[in-house]
């Protein structure tokens, strides 16, 4: 069984970040870049299959500039066997890394994609329904947990109300969820090995998506800032306060 | 930005300041590329802030202690170890062909310093292993590295450095340990030693001991002493531990900070035979102990810089939150209390500690530089200066940050006030851990003596020159970036220096070495202050450089940097010409003092 785990080259969780003074985005210069989290729990995933003998091969994707490489080679480190790089700048949409998605699906014909639930930067969580709706696959979303007997799939999912158990048959979308597992440290001699996996470089022309933007970003701001809480003196000014001042009651 | 150090000053040194993808270019690091360090440099991070931080405060308040003669200590110790072994860092600057990863030194530094930020005393277990595994690779037999250094490198053995005893510490050659030769080419040791930092644990299957002793026909003094690998267990024909090499642990030593590694009284050949195996020749145990050195007091200098470091960020964020008075100009009471780092006063305290620590690390990664560059560069030339500048460095690279980083915890604490001095906030333990610093590892004062009384005078000069050279080289590129006050300041402060060592080179001529030597110490500080401000004004020229096409946030940053370099060159360079004086004139007042007077 093939496996294709997407990853994103995203701010590092750890970076405060900032809004640029114009407004335009988030602030990106000399900012320390890493994989999405919910992409790191997926190759963990994707490579815990290999290690069970479940899946044989295993193989990530980015989309992005010429630095999503280094997050390709940490996915390679966390054990994936090979990469493919499609080289863009500039912004990509949930559609479109889909529709590239699609494409590289056609070509490489996998049992399963995993794919983290959303990204932590845009938040947009989207490209793993967007991907099902287009190959015309089942889809498992939000995971935490994950079974494959034979053909068939069993997932758990993480609702709104609770958990929710779900059966699938191959060939499926797997989305992840941040309990699903705990991601592996990649050691430093899986590291230096990773430089020598193969890390294939494609176009979006390569692979007939047109990158055109179909969205425009008016403006980016900071959340409003909290404003500081008051102490109430009793449960009646309370009540009085979320009528008439909050109006929530 | 994590708790143990800010990745962006990580970055901004390594890459921007001493451009150390360079190094692929050697063809004993070409297997490398920049990636590669840079997600060394993470997975370290990575692991001192998740499994190295979370355990320190815990392994402090609950240290290790001895039930049935055992060791007991925390498993948060043990599950770190091996993590970090899991991950390959008891081998990452290793050679390949011994299954390490080959990194550079100044990457191994710079992954180990924050190891050492995030818990120095667990990490103590591996960087004594390192030290080990490393002197054995320089002087051991190809039998002796198969049985020892692969089992270290591996992370199976770990190590210890035995040299100090109960009556012995500064001055190795009085040690009273024996080896007698058992007729079969190994030893019978026998003696006691004091301080031994991992001593006794656990944590590995067993310990291998570097001790020194004498051989029963060494002859007097320092060019006595033999070094020998002391085994806890006699190893089997297969390299396995075996038997008990009666290597007993008489006590552990209760201690301010650095409270979760085990430090050990150890008395060898008192309950029985202990057997060890000399290392190299007889009588040149403390020439290969000092060959490595260098290498080990860049380390501790370090540590000690990252403790402080982490202080910093500790008291950074307390006084961005942290709401208390208001403002000089405006103190209207009704208006809400503003965050303490809007005062004057505190943000004094931060920069003061901004400037120490961001200067300490500069002056230790660019010692790790400079070890790699004595290892690899291709010109003998280039090999030399590099040893050069390591030979005057090394006891500044241990001793400045030893001394000013845990300066810079103290106003730490001091920026948290009262909840400073209590045990919720780690401030008030980084102070403790890094207490040890001035005194292990050549206390300060032996540095000091070191530094003038050898270093800065030894080959006529040559190595104190060769950093005279990359001085003017900094103060010239500042100038090119229109520092031009700053540079002149630095030039003057370095004039200074030069003549303080002129005239302690007269004056040991006429008057002798305690003449000379007596303000040993204030000259380190001067010294030591000159140097990290020149490394000061290196960091704002790329600063400088870096503004004009910065972001907001990178803004922020570079004149953090321009900023704390300016603090460095009104504020601190002027003591460094003070300490300086009193070597100038050669100051007699200490030297004066009667002992009775005191
Ligand atoms: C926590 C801890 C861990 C340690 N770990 C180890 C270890 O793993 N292995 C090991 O071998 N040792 C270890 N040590 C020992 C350490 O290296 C010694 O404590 C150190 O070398 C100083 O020796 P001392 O304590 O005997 O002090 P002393 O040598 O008695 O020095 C006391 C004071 O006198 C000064 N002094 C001494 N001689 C001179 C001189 N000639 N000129 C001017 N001033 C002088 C010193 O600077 C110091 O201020 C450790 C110590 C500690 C506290």
């Amino acid at each position: 069984m093939k496996v294709l785990v997407p990853v994103k080259r995203v701010i590092d969780y750890n970076v405060k970040v900032r809004v640029k003074a114009d407004q335009s985005g988030v602030d990106l210069a000399n900012v320390k870049m890493s994989m999405n989290p919910f992409d790191e729990i997926a190759v963990e995933e994707a490579v815990r299959l290999k290690e069970a003998g479940t899946a044989t091969e295993v193989i990530a994707i980015s989309m992005g500039p010429e630095q999503s490489q280094e997050t390709l080679r940490t996915a390679l480190a966390m054990g994936a066997d090979r990469a493919i790089h499609v080289v863009h700048d500039g912004e990509l949409e949930p559609l479109m890394v889909a529709k590239m998605l699609a494409k590289i699906v056609s070509e490489e014909t996998p049992d399963l994609v995993v794919l983290g639930k959303q990204a932590i930067d845009d938040d947009a969580n989207q490209t793993g329904q967007l991907l099902a709706g287009l190959l015309g696959w089942g889809q498992g979303t939000f995971i935490s947990k994950l079974k494959i007997e034979g053909g068939a799939i069993s997932v758990t999912r993480e609702v709104d109300g609770g958990l929710e158990k779900v059966g699938l048959k191959l060939p499926a979308i797997l989305t992840v969820d941040l309990r699903l597992n705990e991601p592996r440290y990649a050691s430093l001699p899986n590291i230096m090995k990773a430089r020598k996996k193969e890390i294939a470089k494609k176009t979006p022309a390569d692979l007939g998506v047109d990158t055109t933007p179909r969205l425009k970003t008016l403006k980016v701001a900071e959340p409003p800032k909290r404003q500081g809480g008051k102490k109430v003196g009793s449960i009646a000014e309370l009540v009085d306060k979320l009528h008439n001042e909050a109006g929530v009651i | 930005m994590g708790t143990v150090c800010s990745r962006r000053d990580i970055d901004f040194l390594l890459h921007e300041v001493l451009d150390v993808t360079s190094l692929v270019g050697r063809e004993r690091y070409a297997m490398h590329d920049r990636v590669a360090f840079d997600a060394a440099i993470d997975l370290a991070f990575r692991l001192a802030e998740e499994r190295l931080q979370p355990h320190a405060s815990l392994a402090d308040a609950d240290e290790p202690h001895v039930v049935d003669g055992r060791v007991v200590q925390i498993a948060e110790t043990g599950a770190a170890l091996e993590a970090l072994r899991e991950a390959g860092f008891f081998a990452a600057t290793v050679d390949e062909e011994q299954g390490g990863m080959q990194l550079p030194f100044v990457i191994g530094q710079a992954c180990a310093a924050f190891f050492k930020g995030a818990n120095v005393s667990t990490t103590g277990y591996l960087l004594l292993t390192r030290a080990a595994a490393n002197l054995l690779e320089a002087h051991g037999t190809p039998d002796q590295k198969q049985r020892y250094m692969l089992a270290m490198n591996a992370g199976r053995f770990f190590g210890t450095m035995c040299l100090s005893e109960p009556d012995v510490g500064s001055s190795l050659a009085d040690i009273r340990t024996r080896a007698m030769p058992r007729g079969d080419g190994t030893y019978a040791i026998r003696g006691n030693k004091m301080w031994i930092s991992g001593g006794e644990h656990e944590l590995s299957e067993t310990i291998v001991h570097l001790v020194l002793a004498k051989l029963p026909d060494a002859p007097p003094g320092a060019r006595g002493i033999s070094l020998f690998i002391v085994p806890r267990h006699r190893l089997d024909g297969d390299g396995n531990p075996g038997e008990d090499n009666n290597v007993v642990l008489a006590g552990l030593n209760h201690k301010m900070g650095y409270r979760g590694i085990t430090n050990c009284l150890l008395n060898f050949g008192e309950s029985g035979e202990t057997i060890g195996e000399l290392v190299g020749e007889p009588h040149r145990g403390l020439a290969y102990m000092f060959h490595m050195m260098n290498e080990a007091r860049i380390g501790v200098g370090l540590g000690a810089t990252m403790l402080g470091y982490g202080g910093y960020l500790a008291s950074l964020a307390y006084a961005r939150e942290r709401r208390q008075g208001r403002p000089l100009d405006g103190r209207d009471p009704h208006a809400p209390p503003i965050a303490i780092v809007e005062h004057p006063d505190v943000r004094r305290m931060l920069l003061q500690q901004k400037a120490y620590v961001e200067g300490g690390l500069a002056l230790g990664l660019w010692c790790g530089l400079l070890v790699d560059e004595q290892k690899t560069a291709p010109e003998a030339s280039a090999r030399d200066h590099a040893r050069r500048l390591l030979d005057i460095l090394t006891p500044i690279a241990k001793a400045w940050p030893s001394e000013f980083c845990l300066e810079a915890n103290k106003l730490a604490i001091q920026v948290l006030g009262g909840a400073g001095y209590t045990r919720d906030f780690r401030v008030e333990r980084l102070y403790r851990d890094n207490r040890l610093n001035p005194i292990h590892e050549g206390t300060n004062g032996i540095q000091a003596l070191d530094l003038l009384g050898r270093k800065a005078v030894m080959e006529e000069g040559a190595c104190f020159d060769a950093l005279g050279a990359e001085i003017t080289a900094m103060t010239g590129q500042a100038r090119d970036a229109g520092l031009d006050k700053e540079a002149q300041a630095v030039e003057c402060a370095w004039d200074a220096t030069s003549a303080a060592r002129e005239a302690t080179v007269q004056r040991m001529a006429q008057q002798g070495l305690a003449a000379a030597l007596a303000n040993a110490t204030t000259f380190l500080h001067g010294f030591g202050h000159v140097v990290v401000t020149a490394l000061w004004l290196r960091q704002a020229v790329v600063a400088s450089r870096a503004l004009p096409s910065a972001s907001d946030g990178d803004a922020d940053f570079y004149h953090g940097k321009v900023q704390a370099m300016r603090y460095m060159v009104r504020h601190e360079l002027h003591l460094a010409r003070a300490w300086l004086q009193a070597t100038l004139t050669g100051d007699a007042t200490v030297l004066e003092t009667a002992a009775e007077w005191l």
